[in-house]
């Protein structure tokens, strides 16, 4: 296992950080829906139901595809299963019917501490580790992998350069001095440490104002442009879902209602995707009345 | 003669019976410590665990000091040396305060921060060490100060079953009616109980305090 990863980290050195395209793929277009391509599937769920403890249904007969490297935003009201789906991914939780299947391996196959740490892992509250600096929350996964100091040293200043803070400001302070978007910068630089294919988030920039939201959003856009990632995105603001999705699955009462490109969610038709169309439409009604 | 010049003369006898009082109390704590914490621990892993053993400990401490002496007495491997007895008294009265003190503090690490630590893979022994015990040190340490402080008053009355310590002398004072001895029993018992206070207080602020 230890062998795995050295030779996964001396990969990684050799490997540019930016890449246009994944490996070997063909070019991942924004707005395009991938159908029949199933070589492709990082995520696959096969008719998934889970139910909690009590027997309640968050999540019934989910099938679901997530192409590798697109941006799959998970939208949906709270409690319509969309927390629920992402944390089925890596194991958080276990469903009680049905399939999942991660790059090729089903889930009861993986070893779940070795899944996790293949896949980055981002939440609202972001849950940095308050007696820890930066640079150790940063390099948490890699110290786990047992990296060489001076090699989690470089990641870590490369990663909060990437996120927009500056290593040598930011390496020795503790969270508690930063504010709430360098907080969220930082539990992004954590997820990408070990420059997992797979990032998992769950409603990240929900707890930012509107301009650092706006700010974070357009640089993890960038951000994904240059590292293409598979992105699984839990939101409820239909705003971000359109901004940043290469694709958007609408969940409702945990029933997945469709997959729809940005320009697809739009011209639907069906009753809960186009509540949303609606809100945003009467947004821009109201900015126009306004201007006149 | 004056308490100070009763002190003096005894100087002697009350050191050593100082000593032996900070041994016992000091072997007692070590043991409720190597049980108490990592009964704790236990609980926060299995919550059915959580009513027995909080319960049972609950139990123990209502038990009175004396009584619950007494009720060791007839258990042969520990009436065989009374010192041995005391120590186990004291080390059950101590576990209470140890065990919920270290179950709270567990708890009380912020569920985001657990559910970041399993997503990113960290083992359940990982998690433990790196991060949910050092969070809740600071509230281990201020169970362990209170169970330490008691232990230093319970521990006086260790003298009944022969285990010595400072209780001799109080015990000593209320049989001849001399309140001389009973002082050079109870302020030095009183002075130990502050120091221990004062000392993990310390600890515990240093523990806590956050860069």
């Amino acid at each position: 296992m230890a062998r795995l990863c050295q030779c996964m980290a001396t990969a990684r050195q050799v490997i540019p950080k930016t890449r246009a395209t994944p490996k070997g793929l063909p070019d991942v277009t924004i707005g395009s829906p991938m159908a029949g391509q199933e070589s492709n599937a990082a995520i696959e769920f096969v008719n998934v139901t889970y139910r909690t403890g009590e027997g309640r249904v968050l999540l019934a007969n989910l099938n679901l595809r997530v192409q590798r490297g697109e941006t799959l935003i998970l939208l949906g009201r709270s409690g319509s299963g969309k927390t629920t789906t992402l944390k089925l991914i890596n194991g958080l939780l276990v469903c009680q019917e049905g399939k999942i299947v991660v790059e090729g391996k089903p889930l009861a196959e993986w070893d779940l501490i070795r899944l996790r740490r293949h896949i980055g892992y981002a939440i609202q509250d972001v849950g940095l580790f308050p007696h820890f600096t930066i640079e150790r929350n940063v390099g948490l996964v890699p110290q786990l992998e047992k990296w060489p100091p001076a090699k989690i040293r470089a990641r870590t200043e490369e990663l909060l350069e990437l996120v927009g803070l500056p290593p040598s400001q930011f390496r020795n302070r503790y969270p508690n001095q930063l504010s709430g978007g360098q907080r969220q910068r930082v539990g992004l630089g954590r997820a990408l440490a070990c420059d997992p294919p797979i990032l998992l988030m769950d409603e990240p920039f929900g707890a930012l104002d509107p301009l650092t939201r706006a700010d974070i959003q357009k640089e993890f856009k960038n951000l994904q442009r240059r590292l293409n990632k598979t992105v699984v995105f839990v939101t409820h603001d239909v705003r971000e879902a359109m901004f940043l999705a290469s694709r958007i699955a609408v969940l409702d009462s945990g029933r997945l209602l469709g997959v729809y490109s940005p320009a697809e969610f739009l011209q639907s038709r069906e009753p809960v995707v186009s509540d949303y169309v609606n809100v945003l439409r009467s947004e821009m009604e109201l900015f126009a009345d306004l201007e006149k | 003669m004056s308490l100070k010049d009763f002190f003096i003369a005894h100087w002697g006898e009350i050191t050593r019976a100082a000593l032996e009082h900070i041994s016992m109390v000091g072997i007692a704590m070590l043991l409720a410590i190597g049980v108490g914490i990592p009964l704790g621990i236990l609980v926060t892993r299995r919550r059915t665990l959580r009513a027995p053993v909080l319960g049972i400990s609950n139990l123990i401490q209502t038990i009175p000091s004396l009584a619950l002496f007494g009720f060791l007495l007839p258990l042969p491997w520990l009436a065989a040396r009374s010192d041995r007895l005391a120590i186990t008294a004291l080390a059950l009265y101590s576990l209470l305060p140890i065990i919920r003190n270290t179950y709270t503090g567990i708890m009380g690490v912020d569920p985001a921060i657990r559910e970041v630590g399993r997503g990113m893979g960290m083992t359940d022994g990982q998690l433990l060490f790196h991060v949910e015990l050092p969070l809740a040190l600071s509230t281990i340490m201020a169970g362990i100060r209170v169970a330490t402080v008691i232990a230093i008053g319970v521990a006086t009355i260790a003298a009944a079953v022969g285990a010595g310590g400072l209780g001799e002398f109080v015990f000593r004072g209320v049989a001849m009616v001399d309140n001389q001895f009973i002082l050079a029993g109870a302020i030095p018992a009183a002075l130990l109980a502050l120091a221990a206070d004062f000392g993990f207080g310390l600890l515990e602020k240093k523990l806590a305090r956050k860069p």
